[in-house]
């Protein structure tokens, strides 16, 4: 950065600011956590108490008891691992073919893809939702998945990446008579992993808190996710508050957890998106 | 050398099925559906459904919810996408220039509510507006404003909504911004300084024509993210009061999911990418313009 010295008095200006705007984004966070402790008295009061007096575990424990939020809370793992997982296969394994691959009518084939892109998930609600139907893959962890594992941007992600890989390498593989299997695990896989995990982290992200899809593919009680869940208990439990913040408490802190441990691939992946311009 | 044909099916294959089943086939469909009375009994028997040529787009025309819903969702870009790019690009020049010591932590925290869930977030913000027991009109009554009742007021549904989205919107713009500010080199400022340009004339001149492709792509981003709006009204205010909540997307999941009118919601998809094409469109064609 700049060398020169930047005078006291405008640090301190910048400081206030931003320690504002840090108190803007952060209360919420400490409310929600704050009430889903309180017993019901000391939520309804005037003026309202930062800190519970009398901090109590009532609340979580109904929400697993009364309202079975275990169910949606598996779900939601179980859906969100399986369509990361497919999704970063699925994009790693088309990536290496559009940047490495030789075969005529690929460039077309991958602006299809990118073309994709254009289009809002909004206008294949409905007709996917007929597919599933028809399929009878409605209320199923296939329905839940698979819909969304193909994902034009994952592809054009783990292209750009692998195209950076020096051909020499893959070619030298191929004199010793390794085929693209192969050279796909040993050789582009093992280079990948930055972008791999960047791609990894926004997909869970992406998958955890995803809504929607899941709103109109699980209606069955059994095969809500988390999203869904908080949805209802907040309409069918309108008045627990302290029920709801716990709730979301639940749905929030698991990915401010993987946000802690992989903050450098979200903050490279997200340059990274930026660059298609 | 070519590819053997086994390896192109084994790696683009599965990618390209899947994409096929689920993206191109349905846009085809959505185009096919919305030109039909597609309802609750062609669900399980499509031949149950007529083709009735541009019906529903005619009956959109005067259906006087869409109207409110294209009305509410124009009026949360218009004034969320500016006001998400100023803050964003505030903290980015405010943490480039001074903050050296937090830099990260505040870096962090602006971050943060841009990955947490909008569903769950939306509940805390509907205990924060409570009129009565909620944080903000507790905040506001210290200095002596009266509190509204903000998600029952038809005056202040949409701008407590618009806050939502606005607080879930800056972390990641911000860190496009603070890149793009990282990459603009010190000697241009310096001889601005040299010539005696002030600070304003310094971010007119330098740094905003600096961040242009930052700006046309956040911009572009936002205008297709912010009329794709949805969960926060579903979630504060269901489309309320008296509508005046209700976005493009909202009244299409209402149309298809509750009451069934596929063909008639497939038509406000179709309408709603159309402007989105649109806008897109003349953002570039600005953009190319501008150079």
């Amino acid at each position: 950065m700049r060398k020169k010295k930047i005078p006291f008095i405008e640090q301190l200006g910048v400081h206030i600011i931003l320690f504002a705007a840090f108190l803007i984004m952060a209360i919420p966070f400490f409310w929600m956590v704050s009430t889903s402790f309180k017993n019901p008295d000391e939520i309804y009061i005037f003026p309202p108490r930062w800190v519970p007096h009398r901090p109590t575990f009532d609340n979580y424990i109904e929400l697993f008891k009364t309202v079975d939020f275990g169910r949606p809370l598996l779900n939601t793992i179980i859906v969100a691992v399986t369509s990361t997982f497919l999704s970063v296969m699925l994009s790693a394994m088309a990536g290496y073919g559009f940047a490495k691959f030789r075969f005529r009518g690929k460039e077309k084939l991958f602006l299809l893809v990118l073309a994709t892109l254009m289009v809002p998930g909004q206008m294949t609600l409905i007709p996917v939702y007929l597919i599933l139907n028809s399929l009878n893959l409605l209320n199923t962890y296939a329905g839940l998945i698979l819909p969304g594992v193909a994902s034009a941007f994952g592809i054009f992600f783990m292209r750009q990446f692998i195209t950076s890989i020096p051909d020499e390498l893959i070619d030298a593989a191929k004199m010793d008579g390794a085929r693209e299997f192969f050279i796909f695990l040993k050789i582009i896989l093992p280079l990948s992993k930055p972008a791999l995990a960047t791609l990894t982290i926004f997909n869970f992200v992406g998958a955890w808190n995803s809504f929607l899809w899941p709103l109109i593919v699980a209606t069955d009680e059994k095969m809500y996710t988390l999203p869904v869940a908080i949805s209802v208990v907040q309409g069918q439990y309108g008045e627990k508050i302290a029920l709801q913040m716990s709730g979301s408490f639940i749905v929030i802190i698991p990915i401010i957890i993987v946000f802690f441990f992989a903050q450098k691939y979200i903050i490279k992946g997200l340059s990274m998106s930026g660059m298609k311009f | 050398m070519k590819t053997r044909l086994s390896a192109i099916l084994i790696f683009l294959g599965p990618a390209l099925f899947i994409m096929t089943v689920f993206i191109i086939i349905p846009i085809a469909l959505s185009l096919l559906i919305s030109v039909t009375d597609f309802n609750v009994y062609a669900i399980f028997d499509w031949r149950n459904a007529k083709f009735i040529g541009f019906q529903n787009f005619i009956n959109l025309f005067s259906d006087e919810i869409f109207w409110k819903a294209l009305f509410n969702t124009f009026y949360a870009l218009v004034v969320a996408m500016p006001l998400t790019i100023i803050f964003s690009l505030l903290f980015a020049l405010l943490l480039n220039r001074g903050a050296t010591y937090l830099k990260s932590f505040f870096r962090l925290s602006l971050y943060l509510p841009s990955i947490t869930n909008t569903v769950a977030i939306a509940v805390v913000w509907a205990w924060l507006l409570n009129p009565r027991y909620g944080l903000l009109n507790w905040f506001l009554g210290l200095f002596g404003i009266a509190g509204q009742n903000w998600l029952s007021d038809p005056k202040w549904a949409m701008p407590s909504i618009i806050a939502l989205v606005v607080w879930k919107a800056i972390g990641p713009n911000m860190l496009l911004f603070l890149a793009g500010l990282q990459n603009i080199p010190d000697f241009l400022y310096e001889a601005a300084e040299l010539d005696g340009a002030n600070r304003w004339k310094q971010f007119l001149h330098i740094t905003v024509p600096s961040l242009r492709p930052q700006l046309l792509f956040v911009s572009v981003m936002l205008v297709i993210g912010y009329l794709q709006l949805f969960e926060e009204p579903y979630m504060l205010t269901k489309g309320g009061p008296l509508n005046s909540t209700m976005s493009i997307v909202l009244y299409l999941y209402r149309q298809g999911f509750y009451q069934f009118n596929f063909g008639y919601a497939s038509a406000v998809a179709v309408v709603l990418f159309g402007i989105i094409l649109a806008l897109t469109a003349i953002q570039m064609r600005l953009r190319k313009y501008q150079e």
